[in-house]
């Protein structure tokens, strides 16, 4: 059993870090074209990133739509769960579907949908809409993790406002949304994360007009490989592990992935 | 939470916003979705408005039946490859201790937080002939010669096992970490072997969630795109790059439409066959 414990760890991190590691040694490689063992080492193909200006473009261009498609996602969720969680609404479990929804089927639906959709608008080959179709997509990560801190909340605290003569507005603004901001901070960051990441919606909606990073790297993938793709997909993969760690260090992962609270107490 | 409030007018308007937003832009792109896919195809052009039933009846037609039974058979396949790594990994992780435990969760979340094209990428290098693991094994003199294993079954397999990995390790865990570590106790006590406790008591207990992760992975699976057109050949294609392909090279935007609406059909029976299970265990616990 024992035995069986360690292989199987091991083998999984072994097929989760395989493609990273190679990709990671591609990008550190002088020579144009992918080869191993290396030859030599170089840094120039992150420089590439910052002079190109089409990778650049693609950059700030992904980075622009992630960020306001996320705050969008947020101003969607945000509502919908507080009202949903706070209220006695007859449709509550329906309207909840319909923020999953998105999200549950595969992207492809919403992608051909946001299609035919900006087609009958007659507004195609714009950013916004990309920046729509992400945060409608997304908007249910923020639902989640809303949803679930209106669950865990102390509901004395805003019954204690109440009793002391705040009005609903005023204890909203001082005492409801102050609780919940981590869980809309880590619902916008887990919207942004997947739309930077994030290609077939961002194709079929405005593929061949905007340009985003992963668009970006699978149209330089069909003329052929550039060590420059390798040395992005390290940047990604570096910010990624960096925030998770950092969540590690200075915020409760095991909780904020669902762990049942009496394990942390158990595996110290 | 216990008790809820009385809903107000104000509560109604605060509402309409984010529910109005959603069925502008989800209900209502579905519907015209769904109306493109009765309207008539030009070649060379787009579609004109129409009612006809040829882009459904080709819905009977051998190629698409052929890629739904590929499609549904490599995403089971997926699923049952995922659930039997992950189930075990993900019940060893909760037994671990703080610092190997969170260690190992960081790198699941890394590597679901990658994007689909740099998997796909990433296991196109590692599987080619150029620079991938056959270039290790011919390092090592075990292999003559480097070969490549991409685009092939294998690799679209190994492509999407990748991508759902995480996420099925993310479904298991909340419940595995609830699993009262008192009755595995109890079983070992009664001299069961730390094997036959994992596979006669850990394994029952954790049939529903099993199902629930297999299913969760189908579903996922069968929404990847780059995984399927990158690492096998068309005869690898699942329906969701089928569909792409049909609304953007082919132009096809009404056959598109109504094959994305039977696999909304099709994923909709899978997850509500989870949501189904998962009210099961919740009136059991």
């Amino acid at each position: 059993m024992k035995a069986f414990r360690w292989s199987i760890t091991i083998f999984v991190v072994l097929f989760l870090a395989a493609p990273l590691l190679v990709v990671a040694v591609a990008s550190f490689n002088q020579a144009l074209y992918l080869k191993f063992p290396p030859d030599s080492f170089t840094l120039s193909w992150y420089g590439k990133l910052w002079t190109d200006s089409g990778w650049r473009g693609a950059i700030e261009r992904s980075v622009f739509i992630a960020s306001t498609s996320a705050a969008l996602a947020v101003l969607i969720a945000t509502p919908l769960a507080y009202v949903l969680r706070a209220y006695r609404i007859r449709l509550s479990p329906l309207l909840y579907t319909l923020g999953l929804l998105p999200f549950m089927l595969p992207p492809i639906i919403s992608a051909l949908g946001m299609q035919v959709f900006w087609n009958a608008t007659n507004h195609i080959g714009r950013i916004e809409n990309v920046i729509v179709a992400h945060g409608i997509f997304f908007s249910t990560l923020p639902l989640v993790t809303i949803s679930l801190a209106m669950e865990t909340m102390d509901r004395s605290l805003p019954e204690a406002a109440h009793t002391l003569g705040a009005d609903q507005r005023t204890t909203f603004r001082t005492i409801t949304l102050p609780l919940l901001l981590p869980s809309m901070i880590t619902g916008y960051a887990a919207a942004f994360v997947l739309s930077l990441n994030e290609y077939i919606i961002a194709f079929l909606v405005a593929g061949y007009a905007v340009e985003t990073l992963p668009i970006k790297i699978v149209n330089g993938l069909r003329y052929g490989f550039t060590p420059t793709i390798a040395a992005v997909a390290v940047v990604f993969i570096l910010i990624a592990a960096t925030v998770f760690t950092l969540f590690a260090i200075f915020g409760n992962l095991m909780r904020f992935l669902g762990a049942d609270p009496e394990i942390l107490e158990r595996n110290r | 939470m216990s008790e809820r409030e009385r809903p107000t007018r104000g509560t109604y308007a605060v509402l309409a916003v984010p529910v109005g937003l959603l069925v502008i832009f989800f209900l209502i792109p579905f519907g015209i979705m769904v109306a493109t896919s009765f309207y008539h195809r030009v070649p060379g052009a787009f579609y004109t408005p129409a009612f006809e039933l040829a882009n459904w009846r080709r819905l009977f037609t051998s190629v698409f039946i052929e890629r739904t039974i590929f499609s549904i058979w490599i995403c089971l396949l997926a699923g049952f490859v995922c659930i039997a790594v992950a189930f075990p990994f993900t019940y060893f992780l909760t037994r671990m201790r703080r610092r190997p435990h969170v260690t190992l969760l960081v790198i699941v979340l890394s590597a679901l937080s990658l994007s689909e094209v740099i998997v796909a990428f990433s296991w196109t290098v590692l599987l080619g002939r150029s620079s991938g693991i056959s270039n290790i094994l011919v390092w090592l003199g075990l292999m003559r010669e480097p070969i490549a294993y991409q685009p092939g079954f294998v690799a679209v397999l190994l492509g999407l096992c990748y991508i759902a990995f995480p996420y099925c390790v993310l479904t298991l865990y909340p419940q595995l970490t609830r699993l009262d570590p008192e009755v595995t106790e109890a079983a070992q006590t009664l001299g069961a072997s730390p094997w036959r406790t994992f596979w006669t008591v850990v394994v029952p207990i954790a049939r529903p969630i099993i199902v629930a992760g297999f299913l969760l992975v189908f579903v996922f699976t069968l929404g990847s795109y780059l995984i399927a057109s990158f690492l096998g050949r068309p005869e690898h294609w699942t329906l969701s790059v089928f569909i792409s392909d049909q609304a953007s090279f082919n132009a096809n935007v009404p056959f598109a439409a109504a094959m994305a609406i039977f696999l909304t059909v099709l994923s909709l029976v899978v997850v509500a066959v989870v949501a189904l299970i998962e009210s099961r265990t919740r009136r059991l616990a």
